[in-house]
């Protein structure tokens, strides 16, 4: 019975995950721990650097950041939040939206909740597969996301990122192959550095998208514990009332 | 003294009186098994709806510029505002699991036969206002999924001819759905449906309090008195309520009292229930996607309609019923007849003989045949629509018709088994 009822289950989440990709492209795996708290606070940081210039979080609070993230108030608002007024503001940013839509095609998305939108392993794959493209306003295109408006705002960390080919032979005929997205080097971080700065920020995301996780996971083992001792000892009082029917 | 204050309550109130009526005497057959959960288990949800929605409502505010955010101040703010949240979003979805395997229960024993009938229309309009319940409580978040789902099925009723168009400005309140909509559906879905659920569910208490418990076996365990004797009576060691002994005139036999051998036996059901809800509620409370849909973390956009618009899970057998057929009026119509057929099932059930157990095989593999097709229709109405689901929706909507109609004609002379004399 129950096995049955997995295996639809198993059916159907498939199936649905499917159909919501629309474009069928490979998301890689985000590397991310929620309680890994110097990560969180380097992701935090590069959100206000990269990320907050077009896009908020209109609803997640400095102080709530700061919190979790375990960094004093004084300091946050000394490093991390420039131009705020008040550690109980939301992290927001005062560019002109009607211009922004205007200069991007569509207005930056509020990335709050872009993690349970999307997915973190969408955003981590996103965010390193852009690639250079002449035809495009702002010179790169998204594998992912193909005809995005967004520029490729990382590329100071990551480098040029070019489509490679490599020619390679395919049934006896040699054909150029494409292998995939690699930077030319001018950028400040290595390869491997920038997968681990893409993933701290995705890190980040994910937290501010359900910032009650690092809260709600502890509380719920203890919730689980509790139940487990009610159920014995629900099930050894039934056992004690219903001697006197069997 | 406490005693003297109680006989003062009885004086005025009988308290006791129905207490013991309902609970410390009341006869429930010995035999019931894990399908008789469901039913305490869909009023501890109904108690949580109530309770984590009055204190959702102290924070969420109903426009259409303030619910998303409200709803994300409820899980970044307020303190347990996620866990409110999160509590009434799975029993939503818990509420019909619940719904769902009680019914069933009642399909596989013959729950719904006389002298039933009435209890299960009282338990049928309870499903159709909980599916009202649900589909306005989902709008109230004011998510994409919210508000392009809500789109969908308002516009069902849009196909009515005549009056359709002038139906959905009804119910919306507007041209489109908005603030509007969400106000209205706001205060029927704290207000109006829920006072007509707690009504509801109390009649179909008192309803099934007077026909009596039906049990896996399907047989009556309160018989008239004509002087038989019953071995092993367990009935006997107990004092039963006169209301059903009607002095004397019926003999109960293999009923034990409800309070406390069942109030013990569901506190272990409402434990392991809570096992499940709590795991989904800590580590898992999207479901998978299917409790919290992933577009639903995005505000409503009447401009931007999603890649693939799905009504939440326990809609979707139904939906897929409405999407097989090709012509949209005759697809509602054959939405609603799968949700009223199983209304009519006291009447489309010619049998004699209740529980499955007991029935003709073609009855068990029919019963199959629901299941299956049910559950089908159900996975196909998260997907989306291309041409081989349709058809295999359309198969499906056959073999779920087909169980009702096949049932009128063989249930009438259906080969049965003999019936026990006692519970087994």
């Amino acid at each position: 019975m129950l096995k049955k009822l997995f295996s639809v289950l198993a059916l159907v989440t498939s199936a649905s995950v499917l159909a919501a990709g629309g474009h069928a492209v490979h998301l890689d795996k985000a590397p991310i721990n929620l309680h890994d708290k110097e990560s969180l606070q380097r992701g935090a940081k590069m959100f206000q650097n990269y990320c907050l210039g077009c896009h908020q979080m209109e609803y997640q609070r400095y102080s709530r950041t700061f919190r979790d993230l375990g960094i004093p108030d004084e300091v946050g608002m000394k490093e991390l939040a420039f131009g705020a007024n008040k550690v109980g503001d939301f992290i927001k940013n005062a560019a002109p939206k009607a211009d922004l839509a205007k200069w991007f095609g569509a207005p930056p998305p509020d990335l709050t909740n872009v993690a349970r939108v999307r997915g973190p392993d969408w955003i981590y794959t996103y965010l390193r597969s852009f690639y250079v493209d002449p035809t495009r306003p702002f010179g790169v295109n998204n594998e992912v996301f193909p005809l995005v408006g967004m520029p490729h705002v990382l590329q100071e960390l990551q480098g040029i990122p070019y489509k490679k080919h490599e020619t390679q032979m395919v049934d006896g005929e040699s054909k150029e192959v494409y292998v995939g997205i690699v930077a030319d080097g001018s950028g400040e971080l290595s390869p491997e550095e920038y997968d681990r700065a893409v993933a701290d920020l995705v890190n980040y995301l994910e937290y501010t998208g359900e910032p009650s996780k690092l809260e709600s996971h502890s509380l719920g083992i203890k919730v689980m514990i509790f139940l487990f001792i009610f159920f014995i000892l629900a099930f050894l009082l039934k056992k004690e009332y219903w001697k006197d029917v069997h | 003294m406490f005693k003297n204050f109680m006989n003062w309550i009885e004086y005025r109130m009988p308290f006791m009186e129905k207490m013991n009526l309902h609970v410390m005497q009341y006869p429930a057959p010995k035999n019931f098994n894990f399908w008789y959960f469901f039913g305490s288990l869909a009023m501890l949800v109904l108690v949580n709806q109530i309770v984590t929605g009055i204190w959702l409502t102290m924070n969420f505010e109903p426009s259409a510029e303030r619910a998303f955010a409200s709803v994300e101040y409820i899980m970044r703010d307020v303190d347990y505002g996620w866990l409110l949240r999160y509590m009434h979003s799975t029993g939503a979805s818990a509420f019909f699991v619940v719904v769902y395997l009680h019914m069933f229960r009642g399909m596989m024993y013959g729950s719904y036969q006389k002298p039933r009938e009435l209890l299960w229309i009282f338990g049928m309009l309870i499903f159709l206002v909980l599916m009202a319940e649900a589909f306005m409580g989902y709008l109230l978040p004011w998510g994409q999924m919210s508000f392009w789902g809500a789109q969908v099925i308002i516009s069902i009723f849009g196909v009515i001819p005549g009056i359709g168009d002038d139906l959905t400005l009804w119910i919306r309140g507007d041209y489109v759905i908005s603030g509007a909509t969400l106000n209205r559906f706001f205060a029927l879905h704290v207000i109006a449906l829920p006072l007509v659920l707690v009504i509801l569910v109390f009649l179909h208490i008192i309803a099934l309090h007077e026909v009596g418990s039906n049990n896996p076996d399907g047989i009556d365990v309160k018989v008239p008195n004509e002087g038989q004797k019953f071995e092993n009576n367990v009935s006997e060691k107990f004092t039963f309520h006169e209301y059903f002994t009607k002095g004397g005139k019926k003999i109960i036999v293999d009923a034990i009292p409800f309070h406390p051998y069942y109030t013990v036996k569901d506190i272990v059901g409402v434990v392991g229930f809570l096992i499940i809800f709590c795991a989904v509620i800590f580590f898992a409370p999207e479901g998978g996607g299917f409790f919290l849909e992933p577009p639903n973390f995005e505000p409503a956009n009447p401009m931007k309609t999603p890649d693939h618009i799905a009504p939440v899970w326990y809609f979707t057998p139904f939906y897929a019923i409405l999407r097989a057929v090709p012509d949209q009026l005759w697809g509602a119509v054959a939405m609603f007849a799968a949700i009223i057929l199983l209304a009519l099932l006291p009447w489309l059930d010619r049998c004699k003989v209740r529980s499955v157990r007991y029935r003709s095989t073609l009855h068990k593999l029919n019963l199959v045949n629901f299941v299956i097709s049910f559950v089908v229709l159900g996975v196909l109405g998260v997907l989306p629509a291309t041409p081989t689901y349709t058809l295999i929706a359309q198969i499906a909507s056959v073999f779920y018709f087909g169980y009702f109609i096949a049932l009128w004609f063989y249930s009438k002379n259906e080969k049965t088994k003999p019936l026990p004399v006692r519970l087994s």
